[in-house]
């Protein structure tokens, strides 16, 4: 069930004359709240904006940010674009998977950590880069990235 | 030597609206709204000779003037601007954003009187969270300078402007598939014509451009367009901000003249390649444009001088290969990007990429098959342009076309030894 202030939130966005609209928005508005989107609050979604729930689902899971299953605390977005590949990706990763216990697309058996991968996040002269949460962190080595891993219980 | 674009970057953050103006900000939109016509606006910056920073290079002006005639009771009409910058190995528009969020919003007032634009949008990716906070401040300030909102300084010009923030997908860069996510859809392309100047966003006339694109406008409207044509050292106008990724001693963005020499960027701005690493290639504008080799250093980086010898411009973001990194591996790393960002819409590109980027895993990884280059090479020409909806397998089968070129003795080192030598 979507909480009445989410539901006021996403009723304050709808434009009249395109209420479809606004669905990418109201999709965030929801993970941004519970983390992911649920079947059920997809349908709630699809109802407040009267758009069929098979249609807005086909919007939910084609951007890679409106998560359909249920992530980690934090998510950690790992860039796999080329400039970040040519400047260490692959050993930094084998670090995160190692010291994590979790592959990409896992979370972790406590549900601290999500690990998926990210297109080129613009930090190209300063790669590698990742992000956790909203946060950008780049040049980063394993000593760096654990003393950044600290930062999010 | 002028820089216009970056000249308002501060390493403490950007300016804000009256610091802005003390620099000179909005006195470009000022003498738009008081003195010039639409049409004598659209008229400058054709004569710019601006071309499109997107990556594709379309003249700007020439753009504008597809869109349809205002006859003020057709509305509303709207101004996309695209942000949403995800070709790999490309930053210029986070730092433009970033540095200097008064510019763009400049930019697009200027842009929307022209077209006759009644509402504006930029579309920003998720990632650019900076960007992001920045330009919410700055466009708020706007409104209340009346630079945004009703009646933009006193005249009868109204323009409201958005920020739009997009869910990811590099697909959105694609104009079609940005209108069709702005309306709440799949971002997928949508065949042409009808273009998107006479059916957009809504079935409206819609104006879409690029961050940098519309940076350089108030600039052109300033200055003249004799005065933007003079900043570059070659026929397009204005200046460029070159990007440098990879092993090189100083990777980042310079403002310089257009068309200025790749050696020049490579070599003076990036400081050369670090000790201990060899240059081996470069691609020279974004993940989608061919490599260039040692041969072609000395090439000039303006759109028309870089299609002449059979690479792009793209955005102006310069990827080097060094020798102590595998082109095979590199090329593995970008079909892999292309196949996972295809949307699925049309068949060659949901069906040939994964087949190309499994075929550069197998032969990456050691199993590798006689034949395998052959099929590689089918594919170039069977995701070519022509045979999609958009460019983005097209893009795709740039950097792969040059690669079996100019790294072959690679590829096939790889399948005969069945190992990478990388490794």
């Amino acid at each position: 069930m979507l909480s009445d202030l989410v539901k006021q939130e996403i009723r304050s966005r709808v434009d009249r004359d395109h209420p479809e609209a606004v669905a990418v928005e109201a999709l965030h508005i929801v993970r941004n709240h519970y983390g992911w989107i649920s079947d059920e609050m997809l349908r709630e979604v699809a109802g407040l904006l009267d758009v069929d729930p098979a249609e807005l689902d086909g919007a939910a899971t084609f951007y890679n940010h409106l998560y359909r299953k249920p992530v980690g605390r934090h998510v950690i977005l790992v860039c796999d674009s080329v400039s970040c590949w040519i400047m260490g990706y692959e050993s930094l990763v084998a670090h995160l998977t190692r010291r994590l216990g979790i592959g990409m697309g896992e979370t972790t058996a406590d549900g601290r950590f999500t690990l998926l991968p990210i297109q080129c996040l613009g930090s190209c002269h300063t790669a590698p880069a990742l992000m956790i949460d909203a946060d950008l962190h780049e040049e980063l080595d394993e000593q760096k990235l654990d003393a950044i891993l600290a930062q999010y219980p | 030597m002028e820089r216009p674009l970056t000249r308002n970057f501060r390493p403490d953050g950007p300016f804000d609206v009256k610091e802005y103006e003390k620099a000179g900000g909005y006195e470009a939109l000022r003498k738009v709204l008081t003195g010039m016509s639409p049409k004598q606006v659209c008229d400058e910056v054709r004569a710019s000779n601006l071309r499109g920073r997107g990556g594709a290079g379309f003249p700007t002006g020439a753009k504008w003037a597809f869109m349809p005639p205002a006859n003020g009771e057709d509305r509303p009409r709207y101004l996309i601007v695209d942000a949403d910058e995800m070709e790999p190995g490309t930053f210029k528009d986070r730092l433009l954003m970033e540095g200097d969020p008064h510019q763009l919003i400049e930019g697009i007032v200027i842009g929307g009187f022209a077209v006759q634009a009644d509402v504006a949008y930029i579309f920003l990716r998720w990632e650019y969270k900076l960007a992001e906070k920045r330009l919410r401040k700055a466009i708020a300030e706007a409104y209340d300078s009346h630079y945004l909102g009703r009646n933009i300084l006193g005249t009868d010009f109204n323009l409201e402007l958005y920020l739009h923030v997009s869910a990811g997908r590099y697909i959105c860069g694609e104009g079609s598939a940005l209108v069709n996510s702005m309306e709440g859809k799949r971002a997928i392309p949508v065949a042409r014509p009808p273009q998107q100047t006479e059916s957009g966003l809504w079935g409206r006339p819609t104006l879409m451009n690029n961050v940098e694109t519309m940076c350089n406008v108030p600039h052109i409207v300033k200055n003249g367009a004799a005065w933007f044509q003079g900043l570059s050292v070659c026929e397009d106008g204005g200046t460029k901000i070159y990007g440098v990724s990879g092993k090189v001693k100083r990777p980042g963005a310079w403002e310089l003249p257009m068309g200025t020499p790749l050696r020049e960027i490579l070599e003076q701005h990036a400081g050369g390649m670090r000790d201990g690493v060899k240059f081996r290639g470069v691609l020279p504008g974004g993940a989608s444009t061919e490599f260039f080799g040692e041969e072609h250093l000395d090439v000039s980086m303006c759109f028309d001088s870089l299609a002449q010898v059979g690479s792009r411009l793209g955005t102006g973001s310069l990827i080097v290969l060094d020798d102590r990194t595998c082109p095979v591996g590199m090329l593995h790393n970008l079909e892999t990007f292309f196949a996972r960002e295809s949307c699925g819409w049309c068949t060659p590109c949901r069906e040939g990429l994964p087949w190309i980027a499994n075929i550069l895993k197998d032969i990456e990884e050691g199993r590798g098959q006689p034949g395998d280059l052959e099929i590689l090479e089918a594919h170039t020409r069977m995701l070519w342009i022509g045979r999609t909806y958009c460019a983005l397998a097209p893009g795709a089968m740039e950097p792969l076309k040059s690669a079996l070129r100019y790294f072959r003795d690679d590829f096939e080192r790889h399948i005969r030894d069945k190992r990478c030598p990388w490794r």
